[in-house]
C-alpha cells in the first residue's frame, strides 16, 4: 500500500504497483472564453479561460477562477470556438506607414487653442 | 434584540453551536477534494465553497463567544466529538464525487433556507451575519443544482450514481432537522422559527427539483431521519476526522498564527 504524508491518499490504500494510466491528450472539456465586467456600463474585459462541458459550468467556474477577488458586476464566457482571429501571420496588416501620422490622433495640437478659449470664456 | 434571559440565551447557543458546527464539519470534509477534484476548475469551486462553509462557521463561533463561550480556535479544535453538535450527515467520509454532491446539493439549499429564516431573527447579531452569506450561499445552491441537473441527464451511469447516492443520503439529510431541547423558546423569542418549519421549506425547495431530474425519494412513511448528531452522538468517522483538523493546532495551541 502507498504510505503518504498526505493521509487521504494512505486512505486510498491504493497498490504499490498500481500502473495510472495517463490521461489522453485532449481527454478534457473544451475552452471557454471568459469576459469580466466590473462596474454595470463598463466593458467586459477578457480574463482568461476554463474549461467545461456547457456554458452553464462554465459560467459557475468562471466565477470561481475570475470573481474570486475584487469587484465584479457580470461574467460573459463564449465557447472558444466561436471566437473568430486574424492570423498571426497577418498580423503586417496592423503596420501603418510613418507619412500617415496625420491619422493618429495623438499628433493634433489643438490642446492649446482649447486652453486660450477656456481662458477666454472662464471655463475651467 | 440585545437582551436574553438565561433560558433564551442557552437556546441560542444550542442553536449557533449546531450551525456553526455542521459548517465547520461540513467544510473540512469537502476541503479533502482540495487536489482530488475531478477537474481543475471544479476542484478550485469546490474548495473555496469548503473555505467559504469554515468562515462561515468562525463567524457563528464569534458569535458564541460574544455570548459568554470559548473564542473561535479553542471551540473549534479542542473539543472532543462528543461535544460537537453537528449531524451525522456532515462526517461521513467524501466517498465518490457524487456523494459528495448529493451531499453539497441536500445540505446547501437547507443552509440557504436556514440562513433566509435566520435574516428575520430578533437576535440582530445573527441576522446581521447570515445576511451577508446570502451572496455565497446562492452561489453555493447555483453549484450544486447545475451538477444535480446535468449528472441526472447525463448518462445512465451518471444518472444511478446520483440516485443511489441520493438514496444513501436522504434519511442523513432528514438528520439536519432533529429537533433541539430550545424549539419553543426559540419561537417565542423570535430567534428563529424552528426545524420544523426549516424542513419544509426545505422539502418545498429541494423536492421539487429532484422530480423535475427525474430522481426519487421513497415515501413519507418510510422517511427514517439519522438523528443524534445535536445531542453529541456520532459515528465512528467524526472522531478521526477531529484528530486530522486539529493536529496542528494541539501541536502547540498556545502559538500565535
Amino acid at each position: 500500500m502507498i504510505e503518504s504524508l498526505d493521509p487521504r491518499i494512505t486512505r486510498e490504500e491504493i497498490d504499490e504497483n498500481s500502473v495510472f494510466s495517463d490521461l489522453k491528450e485532449l481527454d478534457q472539456f473544451e475552452t471557454y472564453e471568459v469576459f469580466h465586467q466590473k462596474k454595470r456600463g463598463q466593458q467586459h474585459s477578457h480574463v482568461g479561460i476554463v474549461h467545461a462541458p456547457n456554458a452553464e459550468m462554465a459560467l459557475l467556474y468562471a466565477k470561481e477562477q475570475f470573481a474570486r477577488r475584487g469587484q465584479t458586476c457580470n461574467l460573459w464566457v463564449v465557447k472558444t470556438q466561436h471566437v473568430f482571429a486574424t492570423d498571426y501571420d497577418d498580423s503586417d496588416i496592423f503596420e501603418t506607414t510613418e507619412e500617415k501620422i496625420y491619422r493618429d490622433p495623438g499628433t493634433y495640437k489643438v490642446m492649446d487653442r482649447i486652453k486660450a478659449y477656456k481662458e477666454k470664456n472662464n471655463l475651467s | 434584540m440585545d437582551f436574553f434571559n438565561e433560558q433564551q440565551v442557552l437556546a441560542a447557543k444550542e442553536l449557533l453551536y449546531k450551525i456553526a458546527d455542521d459548517h465547520l464539519i461540513l467544510g473540512h470534509r469537502n476541503s479533502e477534494w482540495t487536489g482530488l477534484g475531478p477537474l481543475l476548475e471544479e476542484d478550485i469551486a469546490f474548495s473555496s465553497m469548503a473555505q467559504d462553509k469554515i468562515g462561515q462557521s468562525e463567524h457563528l463561533y464569534n458569535l458564541l463567544h460574544d455570548l459568554g463561550e470559548a473564542d473561535a480556535d479553542t471551540v473549534a479544535f479542542t473539543r472532543n466529538k462528543g461535544q460537537f453538535h453537528c449531524c451525522q450527515m456532515v462526517e461521513l467520509p467524501i466517498g465518490t464525487y457524487d456523494f459528495s454532491l448529493v451531499r453539497h446539493f441536500l445540505f446547501d439549499f437547507a443552509a440557504a433556507v436556514r440562513f433566509d429564516l435566520l435574516a428575520e431573527s430578533s437576535y440582530e447579531n445573527l441576522a446581521k451575519i447570515v445576511k451577508k452569506y446570502r451572496g455565497e450561499v446562492k452561489y453555493h445552491t447555483m453549484h450544486a443544482n447545475t451538477w444535480m441537473m446535468q449528472l441526472s441527464a447525463a448518462n445512465e451511469e451518471s444518472h444511478t450514481r446520483i440516485q443511489n447516492s441520493l438514496n444513501e443520503l436522504w434519511n442523513q439529510a432528514l438528520g439536519m432537522f432533529e429537533e433541539g431541547p430550545y424549539e419553543g423558546i426559540l419561537k417565542e423569542s423570535g430567534i428563529f422559527l424552528g426545524e420544523k418549519v426549516l424542513k419544509e421549506r426545505w422539502l418545498s425547495v429541494v423536492l421539487p427539483l429532484l422530480e423535475k431530474y427525474g430522481l426519487t425519494v421513497s415515501a413519507v412513511n418510510y422517511w427514517k431521519p439519522v438523528n443524534g448528531g445535536r445531542a453529541g452522538q456520532h459515528t465512528e468517522h467524526l472522531q478521526p476526522l477531529l484528530d486530522e483538523m486539529c493536529e496542528v493546532f494541539s501541536t502547540d495551541p498556545s502559538a500565535e498564527w
